[in-house]
C-alpha cells in the first residue's frame, strides 16, 4: 500500500454524513454508512445529520471541533462546488486550518446518480467516505493563495438585464464593457408598448437605461459584436470579442433615413415586428431604437451604394469585422430568452391565417393607433389560448413561463383600452397571476374578459368552418360544456424558451438544464453563480421571468461579480507545487513543461534542483508526470493522498451487506403499519383504488376499468387521495395520453428489489 | 456455488473545473451510470501521474477512464497532450506488467458533457467485462 502509514498526520477525523432531507437519505442508507465508518482508524466522531449545511449542524460543528480537539473534518454531502466554502468558514470559525477539510460528495455522484440501486448507492457511498478520511488523515496545514484580480467585467447582452448589471458594476468602481449581437439594444423589452406596473412602454425602460449608461465614463458598449474565443482563468479572463460593422460610421438625419430606405432596393420581413411589416438592408428597429444611427444588413444588402450617395460620408459599405480583446476578472451573462415559435399547425398556426402570437399581438397594437386590424380586416373577437409551448406533459418545456399569463391578460385590458368593441375569450388550464399581478385579472374579469378552462390533454380546437374562424373547447367551469366561439383571431399565449446561444456556450461552457436554460450552481444557495468560477448569469438567459424578476437577479450578478473582483485579489487554492530535493537531479523537463514560469533551476546545498516560484504556480500540476524522479508533487495531490483514496476505492468494504437490508425492512415494516392505519379509515372505493395501484402506476380510466367504477367517481376520489398523499402524479402519461398515478408508499417496490438482492 | 457475476470497477479520474461539473451534472438530471464508477477529482487532468494509474490498477481495479478537459481547460489548452504522454507511459509500464492497455480509456468531457459521461461509462464497462477481472492478468504476473 503506498497511501503510506508513515505520512499520516491527522489523528482525530470528524465525519458528517448529510441526509440532505432525502435527496441523499432516500437512496443511500446513512446510517449504514455511520456504523462502517464508525470503527475507521482515525476516526474520532461520527454524525449523521438532517442538512448539514443549517446553521443548528454548523453550530454544533463548531462546539465538537472544539471540544473533541478535531484535527481534520469530513463532511459527505452534496457537490463541493455547493458547500466548500461554507464548511471552510465552519472549520475557520472553529480555529481549524479551513484546509484540513474535505467533502465528499455522495449526492450527485452517488445517491442520485444511483437512485436506480439504492444498496450499490450506499457501497460506493461508504468506499468515497473512507477515502475522503484517508485523505483527511494525510492533509497538511496549508496556507491559502492570494491572486491579483482585474477589476473589468464583460457584461453579455444588453437588454435591461445587461444594462442594468453595468450600470450596477459602474457605480461599485468596474470598468464595464458591455457587449451586444444586436446593432440595437433593448432586446425583448424594445418591442413592448406599455408593460405592467406602471405606465411605461417597453421603449422608455430601455431608453431610460440606456442615458443612464451614457452618463457613466467607465461603461463601453459595444453593439454587432459577440464573444468569440475565452482563455485564463475567474480574476483575469482573456476575452477575444469579434466585432461586427455597421456600416454607418457618421450621424444620419431622419431625412435621410427615410430618403435612403424608400431607395433602398433590398425588402425582407421585418424579425423586429415578428414578421407584420417589411424592413430595408439599411434599417433601424423603430424610430426609437437606440443607438439611434441605423445600420446596413450586409447579409442581404446587394451593395448598390444608393443609401451612401444620400447619406453623403455617413455610409461606408466597406467597413471590415475587427476582433477587439479585453481582460476582465469576471463575466455576466444576459442574454434573455427566445419567444417559444409554435409548430406549423399548432392550434392552426401557419397554416389559419388568424392565427397569431402573443409577441405578434404586442407589435399589432404598437403598429395599429385606431383601429385593430389584421390582414385588412378589423378585428372585434378575439381568443387567446395560453400555455402554449409552456407546462407541456413532457419534453424539454414542462416548466410554466411565469410572465405569459399577466402579459396575455395586459395585452387583454390594453387592447380593450385602445380599442373599442373588442371582446376577448381567455382559453387557460388555470391563471396563474401570481403576487401583485392577481389585480390584473381581478380588472380583467370585472371589465368583462371571458375566462374559460380546459383540461390538460384536452386542447381547444382552432378549425376554419364556412370560412369563419372557431374555437372549441370543453369548459371545466360549466361541466365540461362544449362552447364554440367565433373569433376574429387567435392569439397563442406563447411562453419563454432559451435563447440559442451555441457559439457562447461553446466558448464560456456554462451548463444547461434539461430545459435548455442557463444552470445556476444552487437554485437557492448560489442562483447567480455557475460553476465555472467568474461567471455569472442574470435575467432570463437562467430561467423564464418577467421585468421585476429579470433586473432583480441581474443585479445580483452584478453584486456577486463586484465582490469578486473589486478588492484587488482573490484567494486561490494553495495546491503549489513542491520539490523533493533529495530525489531531484535537475534534468529541466518541469520547467520546459510550466508555461507559467513557475519552476526556475535552483541551487540547494550546492545541489542544483528545480525551484518553484509560488506566486507563479497555478497549481495545475503539469509538471508532475514530467519528472522521471517522481520528485514533484502538488499539495492538496500528494501521492499519498492519492493512492490511499485508490486504496480505499479498490477495497472491497467490510460491512453487512444483510444488515443494510434488515434496516430498511425493518423501516418497511414500520412504514407498513403506518400505512395500514392511514388506509383503515379510507371508504372502500378508495381502499380499492389503493389496491389497484399496488401492482403499477395507472392512469384514471385504467383504475376505473379494473375495480369497475364511473371514471368521474374514480376522479374525485383520486383527487382526495392524492391531496391527502396516499397516491401521487408519476409525471408520465401513458398511450392513450392519460396521466398515471402511483402509491406513495414504497413498500412494494422496496419489497421486490430486496427479494432480488437477497 | 453459482459463479459472481463479474462487475468491473472504473476509477475515473476528473479535473475539478471540467470535467467533475459534467459528472455532477449527470447525477443531477438522475443520468444512470454503473455504481462501480469512482470518481478522484485533481485539478488538471495533466497532473495526473503515470504510477497513480498503475498503483489503481495493480489494486484491482479494471480500468481507468480519464475525464480530460480537452481545450476547455482553465490553465492550458494543450493538457489533453500531456495526459496522452502520461497514458502512453503509462501503457509501456502496463506491458511489462502484463496488463491489457485497453484498461485505461481517456476523452474530453467537458462541464457540460453530462451525457457523453455516462455513454463513455456504460461503453467502457461493457469493454472491461469483455476484457474480464484484472485479478486474471495480475495473477498471470
Amino acid at each position: 500500500m503506498n497511501g503510506t502509514k508513515e505520512d499520516i498526520r491527522k489523528h482525530r477525523v470528524g465525519v458528517y454524513i448529510c441526509h440532505c432531507g432525502g435527496n441523499i437519505s432516500d437512496y443511500v442508507n446513512v446510517e449504514a454508512v455511520k456504523n462502517v465508518i464508525n470503527d475507521h482508524p482515525g476516526v474520532s466522531l461520527v454524525k449523521t445529520t438532517m442538512f448539514t449545511c443549517s446553521d443548528a449542524s454548523q453550530i454544533s460543528m463548531v462546539e465538537d471541533i472544539k471540544e473533541k480537539n478535531l484535527d481534520a473534518i469530513v463532511v459527505a454531502s452534496c457537490s463541493p462546488k455547493l458547500h466548500l466554502m461554507t464548511f471552510r468558514d465552519v472549520a475557520r470559525r472553529a480555529g481549524l486550518n479551513p484546509y484540513n477539510y474535505i467533502q465528499v460528495n455522495i449526492r450527485e455522484q452517488s445517491s442520485w446518480a444511483h437512485s436506480d440501486k439504492p444498496a450499490e448507492a450506499t457501497r460506493k457511498a461508504i468506499k468515497l467516505v473512507i477515502a475522503g478520511i484517508e485523505k483527511a488523515r494525510r492533509f497538511r496545514d496549508l496556507k491559502s493563495i492570494e491572486m491579483e484580480t482585474v477589476n473589468t467585467s464583460v457584461v453579455v447582452g444588453a437588454g435591461i438585464s445587461g444594462m442594468r448589471a453595468s450600470i450596477e458594476l459602474a457605480d461599485m468602481g468596474t470598468q464595464v464593457y458591455l457587449i451586444e449581437r444586436d446593432h440595437f439594444i433593448g432586446g425583448h423589452v424594445a418591442q413592448l408598448g406599455k408593460v405592467f406596473q406602471g405606465n411605461s412602454t417597453g421603449n422608455e425602460i430601455v431608453g431610460k437605461l440606456f442615458r443612464e449608461i451614457k452618463k457613466r465614463s467607465n461603461i463601453t458598449l459595444f453593439t454587432g459584436t459577440q464573444i468569440a474565443g475565452m482563455k485564463g482563468n475567474v480574476g483575469n479572463f482573456e476575452i477575444v470579442i469579434n466585432v461586427e460593422p455597421r456600416y454607418v460610421k457618421g450621424d444620419v438625419s431622419e431625412k435621410e433615413f427615410m430618403d435612403s430606405i424608400n431607395v433602398c432596393p433590398v425588402s425582407l420581413p421585418d424579425e423586429f415586428n415578428f414578421g407584420l411589416t417589411e424592413r430595408k438592408a439599411l434599417y433601424k428597429h423603430n424610430q426609437n431604437s437606440l443607438p439611434g444611427r441605423p445600420a446596413v444588413d450586409m447579409s442581404v444588402c446587394n451593395r448598390c451604394g444608393k443609401c451612401a450617395d444620400i447619406c453623403i460620408g455617413s455610409i461606408d459599405l466597406d467597413q471590415k469585422p475587427e476582433k477587439i480583446s479585453v481582460n476582465a476578472g469576471a463575466i455576466l451573462v444576459n442574454t434573455g430568452y427566445d419567444a417559444y415559435e409554435p409548430m406549423k399547425s399548432e392550434f392552426g398556426y401557419g397554416e389559419i391565417k388568424e392565427v397569431i402570437t402573443l409577441q405578434q399581438l404586442e407589435r399589432l397594437i404598437e403598429l395599429n393607433p385606431d383601429d385593430l386590424v389584421w390582414k385588412n380586416r378589423k378585428i372585434r373577437n378575439i381568443a387567446f389560448i395560453y400555455c402554449v409551448g409552456s407546462r407541456q406533459p413532457s419534453g424539454e418545456r414542462t416548466y410554466c413561463s411565469r410572465y405569459c399569463c399577466t402579459a396575455a391578460i395586459h395585452a387583454s385590458l390594453k387592447l380593450c383600452d385602445k380599442y373599442s368593441d373588442i371582446k376577448t375569450f381567455h382559453l387557460h388550464k388555470g391563471i396563474r397571476t401570481y403576487g401583485k399581478q392577481e389585480v390584473l385579472y381581478d380588472e380583467a374579469s370585472r371589465k368583462g374578459n371571458i375566462f374559460l378552462q380546459f383540461e390538460e390533454g384536452k386542447n381547444p380546437v382552432v378549425q376554419m368552418s364556412n370560412e369563419k374562424l372557431e374555437v372549441r373547447l370543453n369548459d371545466i367551469l360549466t361541466e365540461n360544456m362544449e362552447i364554440v366561439i367565433n373569433s376574429d383571431l387567435v392569439v397563442l399565449v406563447t411562453g419563454m424558451v432559451a435563447r440559442n446561444n451555441d457559439s457562447l456556450k461553446q466558448v464560456l461552457k456554462i451548463p444547461q438544464g434539461s430545459d435548455k436554460f442557463f444552470n445556476e450552481i444552487h437554485p437557492k444557495l448560489r442562483p447567480v453563480e455557475t460553476v465555472m468560477d467568474g461567471i455569472f448569469i442574470g435575467g432570463a438567459c437562467q430561467s423564464p421571468r418577467n421585468i421585476t424578476e429579470t433586473m432583480t437577479s441581474s443585479l445580483a450578478a452584478a453584486a456577486k461579480a463586484s465582490s469578486l473582483i473589486s478588492k484587488g485579489t482573490i484567494t486561490l487554492e494553495p495546491n503549489l507545487a513542491i520539490i523533493d530535493k533529495e530525489k531531484c537531479t535537475w534534468c529541466g523537463k518541469c520547467e520546459e513543461i510550466c508555461t507559467f514560469g513557475a519552476v526556475v533551476k535552483a541551487l540547494s546545498e550546492g545541489k542544483t534542483i528545480a525551484g518553484i516560484v509560488n506566486a507563479a504556480c497555478k497549481g495545475c500540476g503539469a509538471c508532475l508526470p514530467s519528472c522521471h524522479e517522481d520528485a514533484i508533487e502538488l499539495l492538496g495531490y500528494t501521492n499519498s493522498e492519492i493512492e490511499s483514496m485508490i486504496d480505499a476505492i479498490s477495497e472491497e468494504v467490510v460491512f453487512k451487506e444483510q444488515n443494510v437490508a434488515d434496516e430498511q425492512k425493518s423501516g418497511i415494516k414500520k412504514q407498513d403499519a403506518e400505512w395500514d392505519l392511514k388506509v383503515e379509515k379510507l371508504d372502500d372505493n378508495s381502499k380499492k383504488i389503493l389496491k389497484a395501484l399496488e401492482t403499477e402506476p395507472k392512469s384514471i380510466p385504467e383504475i376505473a376499468a379494473e375495480i369497475s367504477l364511473p371514471s368521474k367517481e374514480v376522479t374525485y376520489l383520486l383527487m382526495s387521495l392524492r391531496k391527502y398523499g396516499y397516491v401521487s402524479d408519476t409525471n408520465f402519461i401513458n398511450e392513450d395520453e392519460y396521466y398515471t398515478y402511483a402509491l406513495n408508499h414504497s413498500v412494494v417496490h422496496q419489497e421486490l428489489l430486496y427479494a432480488k438482492n437477497d | 456455488m453459482a459463479d459472481v457475476q463479474f462487475v468491473p470497477k472504473i476509477l475515473v479520474f476528473s479535473s475539478e473545473r471540467i470535467s467533475d461539473p459534467a459528472i455532477d451534472l449527470a447525477g443531477l438530471l438522475k443520468k444512470h451510470y454503473p455504481p462501480s464508477v469512482y470518481n478522484i477529482t485533481v485539478p488538471c487532468t495533466s497532473s495526473i501521474k503515470p504510477r497513480w494509474i498503475l498503483h489503481a490498477l495493480k489494486r484491482g481495479i479494471d480500468g481507468v477512464f480519464i475525464a480530460s478537459d480537452g481545450t476547455d481547460c482553465a490553465y492550458r489548452s494543450d493538457c489533453s497532450d500531456i495526459t496522452s504522454v502520461t497514458i502512453k507511459s503509462a501503457q509501456e509500464a502496463m506491458k511489462i506488467e502484463g496488463i491489457n492497455v485497453a484498461r485505461i480509456k481517456m476523452a474530453a468531457i467537458c462541464s457540460v458533457c453530462a451525457d457523453p459521461f455516462v455513454s463513455h461509462m456504460k461503453a467502457f464497462m461493457n469493454s472491461l467485462t469483455e476484457m474480464g477481472s484484472i485479478q486474471n492478468e495480475l495473477r498471470t504476473e
